[in-house]
């Protein structure tokens, strides 16, 4: 399952982080590792972008980006 | 006593106070310019504290040194290159963990660095408690408390850093990041290989060099290239045989493994420095933004946002304005009268004051709209509205903060173009400023409006919008055109932190507008003092005109005749014959001025183009007035007055104009085609000034010339001659 899958107000772990290289690599340094707990705090209005909450803060990623993410463990209802 | 100097550069995360505490520091001693070939801004401050002389070097913000964007290559190079005595690190201690990335980054290269936890109140107010000391020992490195927006800690920090320049210890090489036995080994072995090969021609230390290889850092791969070409190659080499080995190992990439450790070092950090005391507790940012970025209100509430900064900017600024309109008036009437007629005259009133006077009044729309602007960055509220807006500029192949400088550009495209500095991605900001002046600004209204109302009777208001909605439209044609072909590249992705709602800072409000309206002030001046000297000698000159009648003469007979009879007229008859008097003398003037202008060098130029502009639709007169209008959009219409000849009694001139433009063979047709060029052709001088100084580049400016005006013509030309093959004209 990958996070643009989730729905608000869940939970899931990361397993793996795809995509190309360098923004790849981005993404990891912005604390996208194997293991980090990601909450979907919302989608914005028009579906795209998503606000995740993770190591403490706040970070927007497009729908398109998240599909990149690979995680399991998903936690909670959403909506 | 002659006063040291100490370099300072400032680090930090975006979001993470950086500017404020470089604020605090340096007050309004500041100066901002470019890093050199980049659009990156650059900001410096002084201070003197000690008998030493503090130059601070407020470095991009950036979550890490990759070489990924722009911004972290300028960061890194400064630090690298320039070497400045001490790296101030600004961390979010409210945000601990991430912040601390750049944190240990930093702890690898070959400099002094200081921690400052920044915003430690908020932390506190969380309930989060962190120990400085243990920080500061685990790290080897000094930590300083501050809180930026109470300026508490300032004076704890200029401390540190003279201490830290002052002591000669040798830089600590211990307590940094450890990667694991594998690539510990590979890095060991890496460096034994750059040592017996390159014997200290190197720039930097060994052991970054060989960390930095493994991650395939692009620049320092050319450096390597660049110091050692003999065996530079060799190294390369070298270094992708073991990127290969530890790829095979891990079953992924080197630098992502080595990312990993580094969060892994920085989570055995976090648990002996961080105490948590209570985790459930109001979020109040998270509660703002369950209003300003809601589902169903996020969007009205932007758009309302938006639609007051217009307000603000337009309505409130139209006051400041009229002072500084009058301001010019009495200055341009003052100064006529204190120099005596001739060349020198003309071309201070006319020239120099009309032309810089034009510009100047949108000092108050560029100050109060900037001020709006540093508001939204320093809330946090611009981060939502990209996060809003991302969506619908994904449309056009830009990234949601180009949203509000797009939105800008229908007031005026000077301030919207600056305020493009806050995309960080280049290719999004060239692009952003290439189609901005599409964006309909405020100064082509009025010649929407003359012409729309000559031709358009009541539909005028549709053929307004339907330009508005022409240039919209081009945008995003042109717009997704660059994008695959001249900026070609995935758009800037959009990991964009959503920082906190914060409180705003008067003082850093102020010095972010005025550094912004500084700008315009003392660039524009110099190019716009220039264009209009230009353009007022080409209307102005030759001065000594054949006309083709006496004009001169026959105002006089005029006014001759009319004397006899007012001399012995008397009341009603009296007051009209003076009438018509002044009348018959105006129209003989308004002649005379518009052969002036049809024998100028403007004038032969205009006829010179007509030509190109025939085949959409408009004569010599109305390339005269769009030639005029580069100066700034409004003079079209003046232009258009003073070439149908029109008489200068203010309230029949805007009927006469419309009266005169119909008889001059326009058609709706044409003057459509012409509200079209006007458009999209080339923008005002004081645009192009902007643009050149934002892209930092001729290529690109000259190209949004050409580009420009070359669409315009396009587009009018289809307008013209389409319509007129289905019989429109």
């Amino acid at each position: 399952m990958n996070l643009s899958e989730l729905r608000e107000g869940q939970t899931a772990t990361v397993t793996r982080v795809g995509g190309e290289g360098p923004f790849r690599r981005r993404l990891v340094e912005m604390g996208f590792l194997r293991g980090t707990q990601i909450y979907v705090e919302k989608y914005a209005p028009l579906k795209d972008p998503i606000e995740l909450i993770l190591k403490g803060y706040h970070v927007s990623l497009r729908v398109e980006e998240a599909a990149d993410i690979e995680v399991e463990n998903v936690k909670g209802e959403g909506t | 006593m002659a006063r040291k100097s100490i370099t300072v550069a400032l680090a930090g995360n975006p979001n993470s106070g950086k500017s404020t505490i470089f604020n605090n520091l340096t007050g309004a001693r500041q100066k901002i310019g470019n890093w050199p070939g980049v659009t990156v801004e650059k900001k410096e401050g002084h201070l003197t504290s000690k008998g030493y002389h503090l130059t601070i070097v407020d470095l991009p913000g950036t979550y890490s040194l990759t070489a990924y964007s722009i911004e972290e290559i300028v960061a890194r190079n400064f630090i690298m290159d320039e070497k400045p005595d001490v790296v101030v690190d600004i961390i979010d201690a409210s945000n601990l963990e991430r912040n601390l990335y750049l944190a240990t980054q930093l702890r690898e290269l070959d400099t002094k660095v200081i921690f400052v936890l920044n915003m430690a109140d908020v932390a506190n107010g969380r309930g989060d408690k962190i120990d400085g000391n243990k920080l500061s020992e685990l790290l080897d490195v000094p930590v300083v408390f501050t809180v930026g927006n109470k300026n508490e800690g300032t004076q704890e920090l200029i401390k540190s850093i003279i201490s830290v320049v002052e002591s000669d210890r040798e830089l600590p090489r211990t307590r940094r990041v450890k990667y694991g036995k594998d690539i510990e080994r590979a890095i060991g072995e890496f460096s034994e290989f750059l040592r017996d090969r390159t014997d200290e021609k190197l720039p930097y230390n060994i052991r970054w060099i060989a960390i930095k290889l493994l991650e395939n850092d692009k620049i320092v791969k050319k450096r390597i290239l660049e110091v050692d070409s003999q065996n530079g190659e060799a190294i390369l080499r070298e270094a992708e045989q073991k990127r290969g080995k530890l790829r095979q190992f891990f079953d992924d990439e080197p630098e992502i493994v080595m990312t990993d450790h580094r969060y892994g070092f920085i989570a055995g950090i976090i648990k002996e420095v961080w105490k948590t005391v209570s985790k459930s507790r109001v979020d109040v940012s998270r509660q703002i933004d369950q209003v300003l970025t809601n589902r169903l209100l996020g969007i009205p509430i932007f758009v309302f946002f938006i639609w007051a900064m217009f307000q603000i900017t337009f309505s409130l600024g139209a006051y400041p304005m009229d002072w500084i309109d009058s301001g010019v008036g009495w200055t341009s009437q003052f100064t006529a009268r204190l120099l005596p007629e001739g060349i020198l005259h003309d071309l201070i009133v006319d020239g120099i004051i009309a032309g810089v006077g034009s510009v100047m009044i949108f000092l108050p729309n560029i100050l109060i709209l900037f001020f709006c602007i540093a508001l939204f960055e320093d809330t946090g509220y611009m981060a939502r509205a990209a996060f809003l807006m991302d969506k619908v500029m994904h449309l056009i192949g830009l990234h949601g903060k180009s949203f509000i400088p797009m939105l800008m550009g229908f007031g005026c495209n000077v301030p919207a173009i600056m305020a493009t500095r806050t995309l960080e991605s280049e290719k999004d900001r060239v692009l952003t400023i290439l189609i901005n002046p599409l964006m309909s600004c405020s100064a082509k209204l009025p010649v929407y409006i003359l012409l729309a109302g000559t031709f358009f009777g009541a539909k005028a208001g549709n053929a307004i919008f339907s330009i508005y909605a022409l240039g919209i439209v081009l945008a995003i044609v042109i717009g997704r055109l660059f994008r695959s072909t001249l900026l070609r590249g995935k758009i800037a992705p959009f990991v964009m932190e959503l920082p906190p709602y914060r409180a705003p800072m008067l003082r850093s409000l102020l010095i972010h507008m005025w550094d912004r309206s500084k700008i315009f002030l003392r660039k524009m001046g110099g190019v716009i003092l220039i264009g209009s000297v230009v353009v007022w000698f080409l209307s102005a000159f030759p001065q000594e005109v054949q006309f083709s009648r006496n004009y001169e003469m026959e105002i006089a007979r005029g006014t001759a005749q009319y004397e006899i009879y007012i001399s012995e007229a008397e009341g009603d008859l009296l007051e009209e014959l003076v009438r018509k008097r002044d009348k018959a003398v105006s129209v003989l003037e308004a002649e005379m001025t518009k052969e002036k202008v049809e024998r100028s060098y403007m004038g032969h130029l205009g006829k010179m183009f007509a030509p190109v502009f025939a085949p959409i639709g408009m004569d010599w007169r109305g390339s005269v007035a769009v030639l005029t209008g580069f100066v700034a959009k409004e003079i079209v219409v003046s232009t258009m007055g003073v070439l149908y000849a029109i008489g200068s009694e203010e309230d029949e001139r805007s009927e006469a104009l419309k009266l005169a433009l119909k008889r001059s063979g326009m058609t709706p047709l044409s003057a459509y085609a012409m509200m079209a060029f006007v458009l999209i052709y080339v923008p005002c001088l004081a645009t192009v000034a902007v643009i050149r100084r934002e892209t930092n580049s001729w290529k690109w400016t000259f190209f949004s010339i050409f580009y420009s005006t070359g669409l315009a013509w396009l587009v009018a030309f289809i307008i013209y001659q389409g319509g007129s093959v289905i019989g429109l004209g």
